[in-house]
């Protein structure tokens, strides 16, 4: 699995970055974690609004952090 | 351009349909964001499916429809993704589709009434003075 974390460098993308990488960990599920700050890239994506979590190429939230419980479910499919 | 960090950010949808008044929708939402009234987003990708725009739709904090006619086509789009939009439509403005002016002062004009209304309807009140989205039924 391939997590990307969409953001510009803000401290929510940072927040982000942090519940995923222990989502990840904490459900044993491989996965590699990326994070996409160009601004072209984003876009690129269809996302206007930052953080955005994307899961193997599918954007799964964008302009709020989840919690950690959600991340785990959403990752967990 | 891509927002961040703001939990109230307002993203705007315009119709952008074939009419005059689709037109006139389009160039009203492209004026408000060069206001700054928000930040504008793309229906199309909404009703493409494509993951980007349905989940920015999702996570605005306000999301703000403006429709040609009373199809509401980008209101309904939203409502299908479970998005309630703030939803204004052009042809409550007096104007009538098939015979609107798709003129600079009619745009600016627009323009004008929905972000004032917008204004209005932040303050807490339940209907703006004008473009309420209604369709003439408030």
């Amino acid at each position: 699995m391939k997590l990307e974390i969409l953001g510009t460098g803000c401290a929510k993308c940072e927040k982000l970055e942090e519940l995923a990488r222990r989502a990840v960990s904490e459900t044993g599920i491989e996965a590699e974690i990326v994070k996409v700050k160009d601004i072209n890239d984003i876009i690129d994506y269809g996302v206007m609004i930052t953080p955005a979590l994307v899961m193997d190429g599918e954007v799964i939230t964008s302009g709020r952090i989840p919690t950690l419980d959600e991340i785990k479910k959403m990752i967990g499919k | 351009m891509a927002d961040c960090c703001s939990n109230d950010i307002t993203v705007l949808y315009s119709c952008s349909g074939a009419a005059d008044v689709g037109e006139i929708a389009d160039r009203v939402t492209r004026e408000l964001r060069g206001r700054n009234f928000g930040t504008m987003s793309c229906l199309a990708g909404i009703g493409a499916g494509i993951s980007g725009y349905v989940q920015t739709a999702k996570g605005a904090g306000r999301a703000v429809s403006i429709d040609g006619c009373a199809t509401l086509c980008a209101r309904k789009n939203l409502e299908r993704i479970g998005v309630s939009p703030e939803s204004y439509v052009v042809t409550d403005f007096g104007l009538q589709k098939g015979a609107a002016p798709v003129t600079d002062d009619t745009v600016r004009d627009i323009a004008d009434r929905v972000a004032s209304g917008a204004a209005f309807m932040n303050k807490g009140n339940s209907a703006p003075a004008s473009g309420c989205g209604c369709g003439g039924k408030c």
